[in-house]
């Protein structure tokens, strides 16, 4: 029967794992536009969206 | 051949703002603009191949039938303003947030978000859609902040920037506290609901178990969190409550949440039974979502407006040796010379020096006609100057002005109206309380004499069951819903409160301009002799003209045809001119048409001639609202009714006609005149409802019990007020005041199924029996049936309000 134990354990350490997501998701601000990320991701990146996000990188670099 | 034109062209849309374009000669690769400034953006996108702009949305654009002046946003360049509104700056890295009104579909996005690749030196730029706000990141090196403005003005998203976004310059953060509290409540809920199933089955076999221990330190475990993290705030209310010796609704709540903590603490630990710890969790968990359903905001709309919104931020000041400079309003000083240019708002008192001043008050003082200044007259602050540009010497610092010392009443200093905790709920839930203490010690006493070892168990589940959590329940989602319902009728309501103080309310008091009648559209009746064939001569030249004037006269003529307009030629403050089919038209001012000083001062008079031939001229009046009557007609059964108006008394009759002899009416009201009638009302006992529309409104607004502001558009100013509802909605307003005052019914009837849960319950408890399987399926059971209820009578009394 012990094996439940393990069982049960197992799977509230994977909720916990969900838990943490939402966790996470709330502090980095995913609930505070909940509208504008759903069309952004429909819309097509062409290369010069791509040269400008060189760009960004190149200046968190610095 | 204006046929064959008129017909290639009637049935054309303007290929950036879908306006409607008759006879236009601006084409560029068979596209069609309506003016120059819709096509000055497509170039602009063009150029920078972003045409996808126009393929996400048809016509996604603005109408840009306006001119820019250059250097209108020089004053972002001055180090101190721009501090104020950056928010994050790095070495030559800065973040800006910009409102951008004119957002409105998923093109706005696209574009806004494209703009690094149309101004270099913007690094990143990340739209709010919700609260049409653009963040953008920019290289100070590379580029201004001026120019970053002008680049969104040049593609038609011309930036917001107001004295409000410095004085509050703190950035509002979302609150994500109470969704994780929520969250986190769930979770535990759920997984104890799931540890528990053992002991709701009753599987008698576990019992002595193992698992027994096993699932009860679990439980334990996973209501820390809930008890400590997710409750903290019925505590700390709880606490204030005891300390300003105020028995508020959440102290009984606390009370139940420690109380089954801490018995369901001792059941486990000293092994004699499982505790409640999954109804605790279900209480908190659903009482959180109650609240945060209650208290949601509405980003998109703003309740707190004051003059700081409308002023602008920055002015052009003019050194003694004649240079002009960009500084903040905020450091204008009396005897300070500024230059006001057209279509831009006057910040402070001051005494026109240069120029020809044609101001219209008609956003402060309700005066729907621009009043003309001559030189060494005083200028109050709030008007908007309609005639080029003036310069002026400030007479008041700004918030000394006329207009602004509004906001130094007493009014705005304290809040005088009542906060939820004045709520009938909180005078309810005092009565259940006491209640509730005489069960559970009517019940300790009998226990104590009959069987002394039962009488701990009892009184912990009476606390544990009648926790009024179901009167809270029932309160919050009966206002959320009833927000929401009333949200469809686009009737925005700041807070739940408001939902109670409308109930009580015995006295509406309008405003005219603008709340009465219709702030765009104006009713132009013309004196005089004139063919229908010279009415389509007018009507091509007016619809020309984006004057407000000429608006009222295209809207009363419409349905005419429409010819082409060659020479068009507008002076600002005079009148249009302009020659169709040969025939010289000409339409303005008395000077403008016959070269007489007549009537100057009555601007609503319209003269018209055609080849230098007086014809006879336009009034124009305002519009009542429709279904005013009707309206009127049905809230005087119901309440005592007077108007304040700043215009004139001319209108009287009319407004008989509408009000009766028994409403109260009064002209010429200052906006500080409105805010004491509506005190001296409330000190007379009367519950006043104030209806307004603009900054002469905002003190009457404040002070009254319930003010609502009328918008026609959403995206306009409106004053600080309980509620911001939409002009086209007027019709309903009787219906929406008294499903508001349902409000009441609804939280009773809940109450009522609640109780009739607790008395059950209490019945389990008083005997001793209170199973922890009872209270988890009594919990839910009435958490639901009250949720169930509230919808179902919510939507049935939301049906009157439908057509």
């Amino acid at each position: 029967m012990s094996v439940i134990l393990i069982l049960i354990s197992a799977s509230l350490f994977i909720a916990l794992g969900f838990l943490g997501a939402f966790i996470w998701s709330v502090k980095s601000g995913q609930y505070e536009d909940d509208y504008t990320p759903s069309v952004r991701m429909l819309f097509e990146n062409d290369v010069k969206q791509k040269e400008t996000e060189n760009i960004l990188t190149e200046n968190k670099v610095k | 051949m204006f046929l064959a034109e008129d017909k290639l062209k009637k049935n054309n849309t303007c290929f950036h703002c879908g306006d409607s374009v008759f006879n236009s000669d601006i084409v560029i690769e068979e596209k069609i603009f309506c003016c120059k400034g819709c096509k000055t953006v497509y170039e602009i996108i063009n150029q920078n191949n972003l045409c996808t702009y126009y393929e996400i949305d048809n016509a996604p654009g603005v109408n840009q039938n306006y001119e820019h002046r250059k250097g209108k946003f020089d004053f972002l360049d001055d180090v101190s303003i721009a501090n104020q509104l950056i928010h994050f700056k790095q070495d030559n890295l800065a973040h800006i947030t910009f409102y951008l009104p004119q957002m409105h579909c998923n093109s706005c996005i696209w574009i806004l978000e494209k703009l690094p690749e149309i101004e270099n030196g913007v690094l990143k730029s990340t739209v709010n859609f919700i609260k049409k706000e653009v963040t953008i990141q920019f290289d100070n090196s590379k580029t201004k902040l001026s120019k970053i403005a002008e680049k969104l003005t040049d593609i038609g998203y011309e930036p917001h920037i107001s004295l409000n976004d410095v004085s509050k310059k703190s950035l509002k953060k979302i609150d994500n506290t109470r969704i994780l509290k929520i969250g986190i409540a769930g979770f535990c809920f759920g997984n104890i609901m799931m540890f528990s199933f053992p002991e709701y089955f009753s599987l008698g076999k576990f019992d002595e178990s193992e698992f027994k221990y096993f699932f009860n330190y679990f439980n334990l475990i996973l209501a820390l969190p809930v008890f400590f993290y997710s409750a903290s705030e019925f505590f700390a209310s709880a606490l204030k409550s005891y300390q300003q010796k105020f028995l508020n609704i959440d102290t009984p709540i606390a009370l139940a949440i420690l109380i089954t903590f801490s018995r369901s603490l001792f059941e486990i630990i000293s092994n004699t039974g499982v505790g409640y710890l999954d109804s605790m969790s279900g209480i908190v968990f659903f009482m959180l979502i109650g609240r945060y359903l209650q208290n949601r905001t509405y980003q998109q709309i703003s309740f707190d407006r004051d003059f700081t919104s409308y002023f602008p931020l920055g002015v052009t000041r003019i050194d003694k040796d004649e240079k002009e400079q960009q500084i903040s309003v905020k450091d204008l000083k009396i005897g300070d010379r500024i230059k006001i240019f057209n279509e831009e708002i006057i910040p402070a008192d001051a005494i026109l020096f240069l120029g020809k001043a044609i101001i219209d008050y008609s956003f402060v003082t309700g005066e729907a006609t621009p009043v003309s200044k001559s030189i060494g007259e005083i200028i109050y602050a709030g008007g908007r100057q309609t005639n080029g540009a003036i310069e002026l010497e400030i007479v008041k610092e700004v918030s000394q002005s006329y207009l602004t010392q509004l906001w130094n009443n007493e009014a705005f200093k304290k809040n005088t109206k009542a906060t939820s905790d004045d709520s009938f709920i909180h005078t309810v839930s005092k009565y259940f309380t006491y209640a509730l203490f005489s069960v559970a010690i009517v019940t300790a006493v009998y226990w104590q004499l009959v069987n002394p070892s039962v009488a701990l168990n009892a009184i912990t589940s009476v606390l544990i069951v009648a926790c009024p959590c179901a009167l809270l329940l029932s309160a919050t989602f009966t206002n959320c819903n009833m927000i929401q319902q009333l949200n469809n009728l686009k009737f925005y309501v700041k807070s739940s409160s408001v939902l109670e103080r409308i109930a009580k309310i015995d006295t509406v008091v309008f405003d005219k301009t603008g709340t009465i009648t219709v702030q765009q559209i104006k009713n132009a009746v013309f004196f005089g002799k004139i063919n229908e064939y010279q009415k389509e001569l007018i009507f091509s030249l007016v619809s020309q003209s984006n004057h407000p004037l000429s608006k009222a006269i295209s809207f009363s003529l419409n349905n005419y045809k429409k010819h082409f307009v060659k020479d068009y030629n507008e002076i600002l403050g005079e009148g249009i001119s302009g020659i169709i089919e040969g025939k010289f038209v000409k339409i303005g001012s008395a000077r403008f048409i016959v070269n007489k000083e007549k009537n100057l001062s009555l601007g609503s008079t319209v003269y018209v001639s055609i080849d230098d031939v007086y014809l006879g001229y336009f009034e124009i009046k305002n519009v009542y609202r429709s279904h005013l009557k009707e309206v009127i007609w049905k809230l005087k059964k119901q309440f005592n009714l007077s108007i304040l108006s700043g215009d004139n008394n001319s209108e009287k009759e009319n407004l008989i006609n509408y009000f009766g002899e028994k409403a109260t009416m009064i002209f010429n009201q200052t906006p500080a005149d409105k805010l004491n009638y509506i005190q001296n009302l409330q000190i007379k006992g009367k519950v006043v409802l104030m209806f307004g529309d603009g900054l002469n409104d905002a003190g009457a607004l404040k002070q009254s019990d319930v003010g609502i502001a009328i918008s026609d558009n959403m995206n306009n100013f409106s004053p600080a007020c309980d509620v911001i509802m939409a002009g086209e909605h007027f019709n309903k307003l009787n219906e929406l005041i008294n499903f508001c005052k349902k409000q009441k019914t609804i939280i009773y009837a809940c109450f009522g199924i609640s109780i009739l849960y607790n008395i059950v319950g209490l019945y389990f408890s008083v005997i001793g029996e209170l199973k922890p399987v009872i209270a988890a399926i009594l919990m839910p059971a009435s958490s639901i049936s009250i949720i169930l209820v509230t919808i179902i009578l919510s939507t049935f009394f939301a049906r009157s309000l439908k057509d």
